[in-house]
């Protein structure tokens, strides 16, 4: 069996695998850290209760639900109800609420979300806090 | 494996039973765990049924006094300025009396009326053109009133800023964050808009649920009087009652809620007679 022009064929074969397989072979044996989320900020280590208004686990897994159901009960209920973690008050808001405790946007939003190529919109319109060096 | 009805109705009755009982058992103990938080409710915030505001003209002078009410607005509220007017956004703004209320012009009235700068803002009317129009509820009439937009929900279609009569609305054709004024300040306890919302006055919503008055009417030294209109007893009821005051477009139906005291007594120039 003659193929014609085999050898560009055989060739260009070549560097489409080559190019196709390129993510695999460069990324091989590189395991990419889970990112470490710091919420060491100031503003946390004066608490003495150090709360966020759920437990951990439920943040990491569900922050977004609630979030959004904040968004709901403040822009269009109205309800602007204040949460009550040992004694301080905390508004039902992310630029207001979370990020006056979680002043590092940086290593703990934006950490995970690029790990996990996520792009939320949130800061397109909410001004995240002045990032400190740490 | 066979089985009566009578052995049939006794498995299911038990598995009902447990079902219910489980679930009930479940949701008791894990009410400790889930509720981690208390709510506090907000009793700082003004509530009424129907906000509306009273501009009395002859109280706003000079230019100076009227920029201090508009820029106190639009630097609370993030408002970006490119200076120029196609891409301007508009919260609170100036128009003349003609292009204010047309129609209501004539060729003999008072001179300095005539070219004074009205202050102008959303109406925030009771049949507002704006919501009926909008395909994803993105701007909706809240039950005190306001007509609020919820910026996570515009797709920046700009049916409402066709249906609005008055100009209310403003579309973000370049991202704000860029203009000048918002890049030298932004007031952190606000956000910004981002390309491709339409935006306009809340009527502060956020200044009500903390009590404070909206912003315009705070800086204007008593010139914009504001009050829930459902309430007989209040201020700008009382204003309504005893003086003569108009509405912008009020044969369009929307029922605006902004209302304009234009009595001249106060700052008209009447040429002595004589």
């Amino acid at each position: 069996m003659k193929i014609y022009n085999g050898g560009k064929i055989l060739l260009g074969l070549i560097i489409f695998g080559a190019l196709f397989a390129s993510p695999f072979y460069l990324n091989m044996g590189k395991v990419s850290a889970k990112p470490e989320l710091k919420i060491d900020t100031p503003e946390i280590q004066k608490l003495e209760d150090k709360k966020c208004v759920e437990p951990k686990e439920f943040m990491r897994a569900e922050h977004m639900q609630i979030l959004n159901s904040w968004r709901d009960a403040v822009v269009r209920n109205g309800d602007r109800e204040q949460i009550i973690i040992s004694g301080h008050k905390y508004e039902k808001s992310l630029q207001n609420g979370c990020m006056k405790c979680h002043s590092n946007k940086k290593d703990f939003c934006d950490k995970c979300h690029n790990y996990m190529a996520v792009k939320p919109y949130c800061w397109d319109c909410h001004i995240a806090p002045k990032e400190k060096k740490s | 494996m066979s089985m009566n009805r009578r052995e049939f109705l006794k498995i299911a009755g038990i598995s009902t039973i447990a079902g219910i009982g489980g679930t009930a058992l479940a949701g008791g103990l894990r009410k400790g765990v889930l509720e981690a938080a208390q709510a506090a409710p907000n009793t700082d915030a003004l509530t009424e049924k129907r906000w509306g505001i009273a501009i009395d003209m002859s109280k706003l002078k000079s230019e100076e006094s009227i920029k201090r009410v508009t820029e106190a607005c639009h630097r609370i509220h993030n408002v970006p300025d490119f200076s120029n007017t196609k891409d301007e956004v508009k919260w609170i703004w100036t128009e003349t009396f003609e292009h204010s209320f047309p129609g209501q012009e004539h060729k003999f009235m008072a001179e300095d009326m005539k070219h004074k700068p009205f202050l102008l803002l959303c109406n925030h009317c009771d049949n507002p053109a704006c919501v009926r129009v909008c395909p994803t509820k993105a701007t909706f009439k809240r039950s005190d009133g306001i007509v609020m937009q919820d910026m996570h929900r515009c797709i920046g279609c700009r049916f409402c800023m066709a249906a609005c009569p008055f100009g209310a609305r403003s579309f973000n054709y370049k991202n704000p964050r860029l203009a000048k004024n918002l890049q030298e300040y932004m007031n952190p306890e606000f956000p910004t808009r981002t390309i491709g919302v339409v935006e306009k006055c809340t009527f502060c919503y956020e200044r009500l649920a903390k009590g404070l008055k909206p912003a315009c009417v705070e800086e204007s030294n008593g010139a914009l009087v504001f009050g829930d209109l459902d309430d007989p007893a209040s201020e700008i009821r009382k204003i309504l009652a005893s003086k003569h005051t108009i509405r912008r477009k009020p044969e369009l139906g929307t029922e605006p809620n902004i209302y304009y005291i234009t009595g001249g007594n106060d700052y008209a120039v009447v040429p002595e007679i004589r």
